[in-house]
């Protein structure tokens, strides 16, 4: 299949982009990496009249450090994240991450600002901006806002942002001597979407949790933290009694929807499965 | 609305001057508009790896973009590696290791280990096949290309240390 005729656009600035979307009268679209929009146009599954093409701002590109948090711009790319330095010391949840997402050529292309945009329920780096209490910047007409990412993910692909609003920047609180993070996911083959998924973010001292955040991709409709788990496991050494009851209480927090191949109890047995994993290593540190 | 675009993009080192719809994927302005029918186009929403090509120097998949999108960007296709001779040892072994039956996925396939070698490294077999998770060969020659692309990292670092 292929899109419907539109019209395009590159804007030079972000106000530029916002003034453009908002003469649109709603029949527009913003693009960046194009992984998820194109396919969705050629599918037919959107049409919009007009592309705005944000790829290029230089506003939304780059990664920093400011304000003790990652400043990672809307259209830094996968393959960035995947090969940055910055982000390996300051945010290693995501670096442990981003080797899961799709696949090279995918990488190559897709922005992190998109991902979060789309709020694909199994992809990784919505859940993982949840599981490290990112903020997130939102461009508007009337100016910026910011919405941290305990707030953004309201429901299957719909997220705080309202029509015409672009994600300008990611900040992400940069990790300390006490961090602790793992990430895995489970999928029949590397690159397919998870069955489920799973990354943790702790703080760490002397062997206990001083404060922990999980969160579950591919468990319902927007990404999961698991806040009675984390409950469970803080002030606590990761024993292994300490990580089985982790399990149970993850057993009857996590409601997990079924499909064709996996039922809910599959699902459900497959998180505890990653739960215990991911704490194993957090124990072990590696 | 719709009217075409003027793009100006280099294509295997070519400048190339082009009206195009916006809706043309790079993919289709490849095929149609510049007639280099190497990029394959097979599923047409980012799943197969038929179209990859090199953007800038790295793989992407032809049918994810609009040709209006590669607008002042240096595309590279196979018709451009093979010409440059950049890869002429992975369509070597990938010949002496039947590599390929039907031949479809092929171009895909030789971008997609044109960029895993491009590290320099010596990816194992585990490495290479998540790095084609993204090419699917449908007459199920995967064994025989991780085993063409293992041979040739191989062939490249002896010839790196003989070099040296």
């Amino acid at each position: 299949m292929k899109a419907r005729a539109f019209d395009y656009m590159r804007p030079k600035c972000v106000q530029e982009a916002l003034e453009a979307f908002a003469s649109a009268d709603g029949d527009a679209s913003y693009i960046a990496g194009g992984q998820s929009l194109v396919p969705a146009l050629a599918l037919r599954l959107q049409a919009p009249g007009l592309l705005i093409d944000i790829a290029r701002l230089d506003e939304l590109r780059g990664l920093s450090i400011v304000d003790g948090h990652l400043r990672i711009g809307a259209t830094t790319r996968h393959c960035e994240i995947l090969g940055s330095n910055l982000v390996r010391e300051h945010a290693p949840l995501l670096a442990k991450a981003a080797p899961f997402v799709a696949h090279p050529a995918i990488r190559n292309k897709g922005t992190f600002g998109g991902s979060l945009a789309l709020a694909d329920p199994a992809s990784e780096f919505p859940a993982m901006a949840l599981a490290l209490d990112a903020i997130i910047e939102i461009a508007s007409v009337e100016g910026s806002r910011r919405v941290g990412a305990g707030d953004f993910f309201i429901d299957l692909y719909e997220t705080a942002l309202q029509p015409g609003e672009i994600i300008t920047a990611v900040h992400v609180p940069v990790a300390t001597v006490k961090t602790r993070t793992a990430f895995d996911e489970l999928a029949r083959r590397r690159g397919d979407y998870a069955i489920v998924g799973a990354g943790i973010d702790a703080q760490m001292q002397g062997g206990f949790v001083e404060r922990m955040r999980i969160a579950f991709l591919s468990v319902g409709p927007t990404p999961v933290r698991v806040s009675a788990v984390e409950a469970a496991l803080t002030g606590r050494q990761l024993t292994p009694e300490a990580i089985r009851q982790a399990q149970d209480v993850l057993g009857t927090e996590l409601d997990p929807a079924g499909d064709e191949h996996t039922p809910p109890k599959m699902r459900r047995h497959l998180a505890r499965v990653l739960l215990g994993r991911l704490l194993g290593r957090l124990e072990a540190n590696v | 609305m719709s009217g075409k675009v003027a793009i100006s993009l280099t294509v295997n080192g070519e400048t190339i001057e082009a009206l195009v719809a916006p809706r043309t994927t790079l993919a289709d302005f490849l095929r149609q508009d510049i007639q280099l029918t190497g990029t394959h186009t097979g599923c047409e929403m980012g799943v197969c790896g038929a179209c990859l090509v090199l953007l800038d120097d790295r793989p992407v998949h032809a049918c994810l973009m609009f040709a209006v999108q590669a607008d002042g960007c240096a595309v590279e296709t196979i018709e451009g590696l093979t010409h440059r001779r950049a890869i002429d040892d992975l369509q070597k072994v990938f010949h002496e290791r039947n590599a390929l039956q039907c031949g479809f996925c092929t171009p895909g396939m030789l971008v997609s280990a044109y960029g895993i070698l491009a590290s320099g490294g010596e990816p194992d077999r585990d490495g290479i096949r998540d790095a084609l998770s993204g090419n699917y060969c449908r007459c199920t020659g995967y064994e025989a290309i991780v085993d063409a692309i293992e041979m040739t990292a191989r062939q490249r670092r002896q010839h790196r240390e003989e070099e040296a």
